[in-house]
């Protein structure tokens, strides 16, 4: 028998994001290969009615840590309380959903109990008996297999539409799994003093509109350079974007970025060029019908997602592009 | 303010990639290495701070022989000296046993701010920079996106990243460690007078026995992840390649786009 505990992020108001219950699902189909039921945690304020939506499904309890200084997130608060809990209860395995809150905490969560550190997880496999999970490296490129040895938890948070939020296992119209305060300590005092929050330059271009986008990554190779993109756009009629590096250097303003930390589009055709195709950048476009990449290198990840691809210079194919398209356009 | 940056030597993931013959990792014989990208900025942002206030950088690397090339560049870039974790007892080492090595290494002086990248481009744990503020005693804030010191110097303005477009703006009491994110500012180039003074900078070597570390504490010993394999994605995944020079294949995939796919 295992135990299995996965911590849920919840949202501001109290609900509980696609990505959490990804998480849960993770969880669930951990303690099925090893035996046993998952058990949800929840940190926060005035918890009750997201605890009793949470322990609608099939687990072996809902663990509450509900406490004013939870109520924003802060990673001396969530430590705090999280460290001795784990410590009295000794999981086997915290499941966290892989987010940029999770990976601010989670990492000193693990080195104050000494637990393995297994991040942006996309799934495991069982062979022999053994654990294997898999994760992306190396720019995405390559998939890892990694195994955790010694003794002691494993934590581990899952990448974002690895394990589908609808396969996490319900209980029926009357079940309910056991509701509990979390045990232990007050939550230890904020390493950091909140200020506030600020939006990052407001996104002036909603791309998420557009049916056609060229994007266009640091393979382009300079702002002087993205005459061949425009050209294409223009043929298109479609909107140009970018991965992070062209916004970092400039190139072109932040409201283009695709990505986790920019916009999440799914337009009908959506053509990438010079772009690797990292996995912060796949998760801002994978769902666009249908995904064209322009590249020298046939190994780069992007043609992984792309429905159809060139391998080549893009500052030769971008032109000969344009003018296939405005010979077809007539 | 006295300012340790720590920089991780990581192949250029752009370069063509084989997996080595143990199928644990990439052939890195031949393989060009770069200093990972989140790790330029937070030496361009330590190095701004220092002059700012009138103090230094000191680069610490852990790797093999090959680092030295990279904290090289760092001393020519304006870092005063380096310090090279250089030890086989370190190698293969997860999050939690680079952070604890690297943790003794910067524990023995005394910085004001330790800065990391946010993000290592090769094994992409997320995490080494705040297991060395665990190690330290020290608060942490990942995914920085601006600094600015406080009056008095005994505060910090940070600018933390989140999802969906909003930063998190906090005070962090000094010292810190803080997990620069790429985009934080604009990294300089080397000057021809950089790189010749960088030619007489001290780079230390420090090995596990030096740091007073346990070598079974360490590097792949004192991990509890271990890589197994590594491996391309399934052939048969990926997309239609659409052959021939620049001109025959831009016309083939107009073609698919307007017959097959429907979409011009
Ligand atoms: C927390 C975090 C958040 C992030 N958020 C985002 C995000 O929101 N969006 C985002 O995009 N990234 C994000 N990133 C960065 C991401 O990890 C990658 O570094 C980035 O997406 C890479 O951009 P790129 O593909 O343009 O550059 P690279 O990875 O450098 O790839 C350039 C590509 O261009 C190709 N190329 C070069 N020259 C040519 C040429 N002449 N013709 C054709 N091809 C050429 C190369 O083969 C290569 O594949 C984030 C990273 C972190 C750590
Ligand atoms: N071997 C190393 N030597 C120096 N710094 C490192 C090393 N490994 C990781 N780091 C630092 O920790 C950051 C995060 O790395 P990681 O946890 O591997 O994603 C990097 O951006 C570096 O600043």
């Amino acid at each position: 028998m295992a135990k299995i505990w996965v911590v849920l992020q919840l949202r501001e108001g109290g609900q509980v994001p696609r990505i959490s219950w990804e998480a849960l699902a993770a969880g669930q189909k951990l303690a099925a290969a090893l035996g046993g039921k998952a058990e949800a945690v929840l940190l926060g304020s005035g918890l009750d009615s997201v605890a009793g939506e949470v322990a609608k499904n099939d687990l072996g309890a809902v663990h509450v840590a509900d406490h004013e200084a939870l109520r924003g997130y802060t990673p001396g608060a969530y430590v705090g309380v999280l460290a001795p809990a784990i410590q009295a209860a000794k999981p086997d395995y915290v499941v966290f959903p892989h987010t940029y809150q999770s990976v601010d905490y989670v990492p000193r969560l693990a080195q104050s109990v000494d637990a393995g550190l297994i991040t942006d997880a996309t799934g495991f496999e069982q062979t022999g008996g053994e654990l294997l999970w898999k994760r992306p490296v190396l720019g995405g490129k390559l998939q890892a297999k990694v195994r955790v040895k010694g003794e002691g938890v494993v934590f581990v948070s899952v990448q974002a539409g690895s394990f589908p939020a609808d396969s996490v296992v319900k209980l029926g119209e009357e079940g309910e799994s056991s509701v509990q305060a979390l045990g232990g300590t007050d939550p230890v005092g904020a390493d950091r003093e909140i200020l506030g929050y600020e939006e990052v330059g407001g996104d002036q271009v909603d791309l998420t509109k557009a049916d056609v986008i060229v994007a266009v990554g640091r393979g382009v190779g300079g702002a002087d350079k993205m005459g061949v993109v425009e050209d294409l756009a223009k043929a298109l009629g479609a909107e140009i974007a970018a991965s992070r590096p062209v916004i970092d250097n400039g190139w072109l303003p932040r409201d283009r970025q695709i990505g986790s930390s920019g916009q999440t589009v799914a337009p009908k055709l959506y053509l990438a060029a010079g772009i690797s195709g990292a996995i912060q950048h796949l998760v801002g476009m994978k769902g666009s019908s249908v995904i064209v990449a322009i590249n020298k290198d046939p190994g780069a990840p992007i043609f992984n997602v792309a429905h159809y691809g060139i391998v080549g210079d893009l500052h030769e194919v971008l032109p000969a592009l344009t003018e296939a398209v405005k010979a077809a356009k007539g | 303010m006295r300012i340790a940056v720590c920089i991780k030597q990581v192949p250029n993931t752009e370069a063509r990639l084989r997996v080595g013959r143990d199928g644990k990792w990439v052939e890195e014989e031949d393989l060009p290495f770069v200093i990972n990208e989140s790790d330029e900025y937070a030496l361009e942002e330590g190095l701004a701070l220092a002059e700012k206030t009138g103090g230094e950088v000191v680069v610490f690397s852990l790797g093999p022989d090959r680092v030295k090339e990279a904290l090289r560049k760092t001393l020519a870039l304006g870092a005063t000296r380096a310090v090279h974790l250089n030890d086989p007892a370190f190698a293969g080492g997860d999050a939690l046993a680079t952070g604890r090595a690297l943790a003794a290494a910067l524990a023995r002086e005394n910085f004001d701010l330790v800065l990391t990248g946010s993000q290592s481009d090769d094994v992409r744990w997320g995490g080494t920079g705040s297991v060395i503020a665990g190690h330290l005693g020290w608060p942490h804030v990942w995914l920085v996106m601006g600094v600015e010191l406080e009056e008095g110097g005994k505060s910090l303005k940070v600018t933390r990243e989140m999802e969906s477009g909003v930063n998190e703006i906090s005070r962090v009491p000094v010292p810190a460690v803080l997990e620069i994110q790429a985009g934080i500012n604009h990294p300089r180039y080397a000057s021809l007078k950089g790189i010749m003074a960088a030619k007489k900078k001290e780079i230390a070597p420090a090995s596990a026995a030096d740091l007073g570390l346990d070598p079974g504490k360490v590097g792949a010993a004192g991990s509890r992840v271990e890589i197994v394999s590594v491996a391309f994605p399934d052939a048969g995944s990926g997309a239609q390649i659409l052959e021939g020079d620049a001109k025959a294949a831009a016309a083939k995939l107009v073609e698919k786009l307007q017959k097959e796919a429907r979409v011009l």
